[in-house]
């Protein structure tokens, strides 16, 4: 039987720009396929070539047989793509939005009862077809986007990136069903920067630098690692201070931080041994750990972005002014007659971070907005540093770092010219303030893109960017919301390594985050649900929590997953916030 | 039995339809603009001279002299108020109280029996147009004062519009604005808008052709506009007092001529611009700008200069206008709406040859 | 304080001028509609076809109608034998306007009696009409003169007519100055209006609220670059008048700039007010224009304040640019003195205030 997807030496260019080179493989039907690699990689070009949207510059693509360039229509017919944005029309009810695809697609009316009732019972959104896609919480967006993309029963289905800025649960269900359909002789192309899901397909496209770096099942990959992951246990308190160790050390590859633990890859024998001896000075057990994924796909890549960050050697130490840096006492806000957040408490010490979980809806972006001064609390207060928002703001926003979710930048301006903007905006002046733009600079190795606007910077870049906006005047409390959703995990890697280092100079961290990675590196995190904090504790407490005989080494994921579901079981009649 | 072929495009067609009632600012353009246009046209924007504020200093105490007066004051063209001295009407043309003015000099009856220039008429040249309709009236006033046995008398008669209404002139331009506006500008945005959120990229992973993409887009504005048509005529007609001389059909047939270049300017606008700002700016600048100055409807197409009126030629809304003006003000004149019909299908052929060569069914 | 309000204007500034696209958009409309406009916008009538039915033949007719071929505003004399043919020219809108002079047209002036010449015209064009009528008016008038100085009487034109400040009524002496204020105005009300909701729709908005910028500075940070965008687009407006099309300018240039500033004032108030109410650039464009339009045709500027109703008189009195017209065009042509722009000054100073006032609390409220 021939492949779903052929692709025969495929080049495309962009001008000059070649944004995959000589790209050839199988992508076989029945299977799911991973398509993963850092950003800028070629994975969506690579999708849009296979969905022709696009025509190759050079070699050619088939598609169940059928040539991509000149018989595009044909292979619409039987593909279904679901593009980033999932492709909606959020003016247009979800009902709504079925019957438009599925007239496009020219859905025999008769069948086409059936059909429906059956996508819209897998895809759970029966209660909601009369609700305007617009108004949908993003995991609903996602699961009509798919049933959008499944009209047709399609030969092919390619997913770009569908998990984004989705929460652990629905992505959990998205994954579930996609699995399904292949089950059913469905060749399935999933893209995504999450190595975890990659790790459960069958097979993988692992993509750098518009060459296929690796193609086949995870588990090869993987097998190469054999004896060189390892987790640190028992480590006592520093185990920020430890990893940056680790990571200095010649022959370790990567390094993570796993709740109370750490997991470290490492290059070879020689490398384990070095950790070993460091390990002998310190507290710190080195245990051998099932390879993951991610760990092959780093040391694939070259490894992680090391252990140093120029950032903290540049940052001076946060004055020790207070234990508690962030407090908020029964913190609620309603919209009209939808409480949002009710009655949150909690407060954040000196030097910690702090994650704020919970599913899309769960009021965690609200409580956030209104911690960092973004949104009047009906009742409650918050004190950031000291400070109450109401009372002094000035004082308050001064103590703040905060950087937005999509990297919220001018992009009319310049790097420069941002970087100019924000140090003005909080009253840095004459030689203080051009001091801190060429640190910024230099710690984030901005150099050379200095006069080109961030639109036109990678992902990457745009990060540090953003970050280096928020820090310029020396915050002591730092807020992160979703920093680093879409962005890859070498990117994500040295993100958090600076973020530790900030840390460890006394600066307090508040992230939230749908990365279950992201919240292993919290000292505390809050998971939020139906407006209310359900559970507050370590990562490693919550994971504890959730163990039973059947799963005795609970994920993060499944913590979450089982406590979001323990309390929705309780309040089974509780709306649905979108 | 319904063809399948026809679906995709019936679905997009409705789609598009759900979209526009969905979105206020389509449904303002749509309906609100038309109404507070008009209304501007109707009322604010006026050409007609009547009730102008001017001065007659009146520096002769004669008989004769007076009697003038009365004249400047009995005219309905003029809201007159009286000096005695020249020097006390000049700071209130500076400061544009009046308009103008008239000095009867204090030698008036001798100048007018010796045939010496008996009267002087000073005009606000600041305002040209004001300026030169006021000199006019003032003339002709003393003239019918004077009851000059003119032999050479010019006997005016004005065709389709005998009261003069300069609103009767405009309304059919503004109508040809506000059609401007839904045509162009709307669907200059909307294209761009599927481009911005995604969705085109999803539309062309499904078998939809190029031509029920573009087909989809096109039908619902066409509809729209042909509403506002509808809207705009019936308002013209009810409220602000415009004949209506020609047929529906006419009106109907020129609506629908003029909505296919219209509409094809804005697809090709998006098609090029995929980006809401931009596409606005560029409808803007070649749409609706274009429809207010070089129309025809305000501003004479023949007197302005050679290099501005060859532009005029490419601006469907010139022979909308014409052919609007024509149908309400008229009747059906066939030669004047068939050649206006034929510019604008023309106009219409040259817009969509663009956008079919401007359009790939692809992302790159 | 300043010093952070400082960094808000220029990187405003900076916004619109960095990105060449931004700043074609910005400054290409402005610069096509000055020449456009100057030289579309014209209410004089040139070029002007005129249909001729002359069943007269005799000299004075003759004598008419060289007067009619030679005078400027007259391009073509389309003879016709029949007055279906005059009356469809008409109709088909070949020719403006169509003379007919009866037989004894000649007889008659000779003999100083009435001789009267009928004047078709397209009522369509009503206002080109009305003008072309009046010159055609003059040359009869003329004509007439003429024919009584044959006929050895001596008569003196019985007028004198004199345009003050602009003695041959050029028509861009009144346009250009005009479009000062009408483009600053346009400018003014789309930067403002687009800038805060792409600030929203950027995200950027939330950076401000975290940092220690104060609303009020905001709206300071975002009514500075706005007015120095549209003054310094209405200075470069108020040279080409002076350099370009040599408009003579006879008032103070120093009181001009300071109402100049007064008018962006108000106008950027009014900028403001639309972007509180809009969500995304579309809507704030949309916005923008849906105020833009209305100021603009109860300014005065297309035709004149007088000749609306009254009601509509007084609500022009809340139109900032209809106050700055007068100012700029009299500062231009009439020396306006000093109490004047101080009357048509204080108006826009009370619309300022308002527009300020209640665009402020507007933003404040969307900022909670």
């Amino acid at each position: 039987m021939s492949a779903a997807v052929e692709l025969d030496g495929v080049v495309k260019r962009f001008d000059a720009v070649a944004a995959l080179s000589g790209i050839s493989g199988r992508i076989e039907s029945g299977r799911l396929t991973g398509l993963v690699g850092p950003d800028g990689a070629g994975k969506t070009t690579l999708m849009r070539l296979i969905a022709a949207l696009m025509i190759p510059t050079e070699g050619r693509i088939s598609v169940a047989g059928r040539d991509s360039v000149r018989e595009a229509p044909s292979i619409h017919r039987l593909i279904g793509y679901m593009p980033q944005s999932f492709g909606l029309y959020e003016d247009l009810s979800v009902m709504e939005n079925l019957r438009l695809y599925a007239d496009l697609r020219n859905l025999d009316p008769d069948a086409r009862a059936h059909t429906f009732e059956r996508l819209l019972h897998f895809t759970r959104l029966g209660a909601f077809t009369e609700r305007l896609a617009g108004r949908l919480s993003g995991g609903m967006k996602q699961k009509l986007g798919l049933a959008c993309a499944l009209m047709a029963e399609p030969e092919v289905l390619l997913l770009d990136e569908p998990s984004v800025g989705v929460d652990p649960i629905s992505r959990r269900e998205l994954w579930a069903m996609v699995q399904e359909l292949a089950g059913e002789g469905m060749a399935v192309v999933w893209s995504t920067a999450y190595l975890d899901e990659a790790e459960r397909c069958s097979d993988v496209l692992l993509l750098n630098e518009g060459r296929i770096a690796f193609a086949g099942p995870p588990a090869e990959l993987t097998a190469r690692l054999e004896d060189r992951s390892f987790r640190v246990t028992d480590i006592g308190s520093d185990r920020r201070g430890l990893l940056s160790t680790l990571l200095q050390l010649d022959g370790v590859r990567d390094g993570v931080i796993q709740g109370d633990a750490l997991r470290v890859v490492v290059a070879d024998t020689a490398g384990a041994d070095r950790v070993r001896t460091v390990l002998k000075t310190r507290t710190g057990t080195l245990r051998p750990a099932a390879p993951r994924f991610e760990d092959a796909f780093i040391d694939l890549l070259g490894g992680g972005p090391g252990g140093r960050s120029a950032l903290t050697e540049h940052m001076h130490d946060v004055p020790d002014q207070r234990p508690v840096m962030v407090e908020c006492n029964a913190l609620t806000k309603r919209f009209g007659d939808f409480t949002a957040t009710d009655a949150v408490d909690f407060s954040v010490q000196r030097g910690e971070v702090f994650g704020l979980l919970g599913p899309n809806g769960a009021g965690k972006s609200t409580t956030f907005r209104m911690l960092c001064g973004l949104l009047r609390p009906t009742s409650g207060s918050t004190e950031v540093a000291g400070y109450d928002l109401r009372d002094s703001p000035g004082d308050a926003k001064r103590q703040l770092g905060y950087m937005a979710q999509k990297f919220s930048l001018y992009d009319l301006l310049s790097v420069r010219q941002n970087l100019e903007f924000f140090s003005g905006a909080y009253g840095l002046r004459a030689n203080v303030r051009r001091q801190r733009i060429d640190e910024m600079i230099e710690v984030f190795d901005l150099a050379r893109y200095l006069n080109e606007a961030p639109v036109a910077l990678p992902l990457g870049f745009k990060q540090r960017l953003a970050l280096a906006c928020a820090l310029m005047h020396r915050p002591s409390v730092l807020f992160l919301d979703e920093p680093t959703s879409g962005v890859d995990p070498i990117t994500r890697r040295e993100f958090w390594l600076h973020i530790t280092g900030l840390v460890a100079r006394g600066v307090t961290v508040l992230v939230t985050t749908h990365f279950m990675d992201e919240a292993e590196y919290c000292d505390r995190v809050a998971l939020m649900s139906n407006a209310r904090v359900i559970a507050l504790g370590s990562p490693d407490q919550l994971k504890a929590s959730v163990a039973s005989d059947e799963r005795p080494d609970p994920t993060m994921e499944d913590a979450f997953i089982a406590l979001v579901q323990r309390v929705e079981d309780d309040a089974r009649a509780a709306p649905e916030a979108a | 039995m319904r063809s399948p072929i026809g679906r995709p495009l019936r679905a997009l067609v409705r789609k598009e339809a759900l979209q526009i009632l969905r979105d206020p600012s389509a449904l303002m353009i749509a309906f609100v603009l038309p109404v507070v246009l008009l209304f501007l046209f109707a009322f604010a924007v006026s050409l007609d001279v009547k009730g102008v504020r001017f001065g007659v200093v009146l520096e002769s105490q004669g008989l004769d002299a007076r009697a003038l007066a009365a004249a400047y004051e009995a005219t309905d063209y003029f809201d007159a108020r009286f000096f005695h001295d020249r020097r006390a009407a000049e700071p209130l043309l500076v400061a544009g109280t009046i308009k103008g003015f008239v000095v009867i000099p204090e030698d008036f009856a001798a100048r007018l029996a010796n045939g010496d220039a008996a009267i002087q008429i000073i005009t606000d040249g600041s305002q040209p147009n004001t300026a030169n309709f006021t000199a006019a009236y003032a003339r002709g006033v003393f003239q019918t004062w004077r009851n000059a046995s003119t032999t050479v008398a010019v006997e005016p008669r004005f065709w389709f519009n005998p009261e003069l209404s300069s609103r009767r002139v405009l309304l059919p331009g503004a109508i040809a604005i506000v059609m401007t506006i839904i045509g162009t500008m709307l669907t200059a945005l909307v294209v761009a808008r599927e481009w911005e959120r995604g969705t085109m990229e999803a539309l062309m992973s499904t078998p939809v052709t190029l031509l029920e993409m573009l087909g989809a887009k096109l039908l619902p504005y066409f509809l729209l506009g042909l509403g506002t048509m509808i809207i705009c005529t019936l308002m013209a007609v009810t409220a602000y007092g415009m004949p209506l001389r020609g047929s529906l059909v006419a009106l109907l047939v020129i609506s629908a001529c003029f909505l296919v270049p219209a509409l094809g300017q804005g697809m090709l606008i998006s098609a090029l611009a995929k980006n809401q700002f931009v596409a606005a700016q560029v409808a803007l600048l070649s749409g609706f700008l274009p429809a207010f100055l070089l129309s025809g409807f305000l501003f004479e197409i023949e007197s302005m200069p050679a290099w501005i009126r060859a532009i005029t030629h490419v601006v469907a809304a010139r022979y909308f206008v014409e052919a609007l003006q024509t149908i309400f003000l008229a009747g059906d004149i066939p030669a004047q709406i068939v050649r206006n019909s034929l510019s604008l299908l023309a106009l219409g052929a040259v817009f969509f040859t663009a956008i079919a060569l401007a359009t790939h069914r692809r992302l790159d | 304080m300043w010093h952070r309000l400082a960094h808000l204007v220029v990187k405003e500034l900076i916004s619109y001028l960095r990105d060449p696209r931004t700043r074609v958009i910005l400054i290409g409309p402005p610069l096509m509609q000055l020449v456009i406009f100057s030289f579309a916008a014209t209410l004089e009538v040139r070029n002007v076809a005129v249909a001729v039915l002359n069943q007269d033949g005799g000299p004075v007719s003759e004598r008419f109608l060289e007067r009619l071929g030679a005078s400027s505003f007259i391009n073509e004399l389309v003879p016709v034998t029949d007055s279906a043919r005059l009356e469809s020219l008409i109709d088909e809108r070949r020719v403006l306007l169509g003379v007919r002079f009866p037989p004894d047209f000649s007889r008659s002036a000779v003999a100083g009696e009435p001789a009267p010449l009928q004047l078709l015209i397209d009522g369509r064009r009503a206002n080109a009409g009305q003008i072309a009528q009046s010159y055609v008016s003059q040359i009869a008038a003329q004509l007439d003169l003429e024919l009584a100085r044959d006929a050895g009487v001596d008569v003196a034109e019985p007028t004198i007519v004199r345009h003050w400040f602009n003695p041959n009524l050029i028509n861009q002496w009144y346009i250009v100055p005009g479009l000062s204020g009408i483009l600053a105005m346009m400018i003014a009300l789309v930067v403002t209006a687009l800038s805060i909701a792409r600030e929203r729709e950027m995200g950027t908005f939330d950076q401000l609220l975290v940092s220690p910028i104060r609303p009020l500075e905001i709206i300071i940070g975002k009514t500075v670059p706005a007015m120095i965008i549209g003054a310094v687009l209405a200075g470069v407006m108020i040279g080409a008048a002076i350099f370009l099309f040599h408009v003579p300018f006879s008032g103070n240039l120093g009181w001009l700039l300071a109402s100049l500033l007064l008018f962006m004032l108000s106008v950027v108030g009014i900028g403001l007010m639309v972007s509180s109410v809009c969500q995304t650039q579309q809507q704030a464009i949309l916005g923008a224009f849906m105020a833009a339009v209305p100021l603009i045709l109860i300014s005065g500027f297309a035709t004149p304040v007088e000749n609306m109703p009254g009601w509509l008189q007084l609500l022009a009195e809340a139109d900032p640019l209809k106050h700055f017209l007068i100012i700029v065009q009299g500062s231009f042509l009439k020396a306006l003195p000093f109490h004047e722009i101080v009357a048509s000054a204080a108006p826009m100073a009370l619309i300022a205030l308002i527009t300020l006032s209640v665009a402020t609390l507007f933003v404040r409220s969307r900022l909670q």
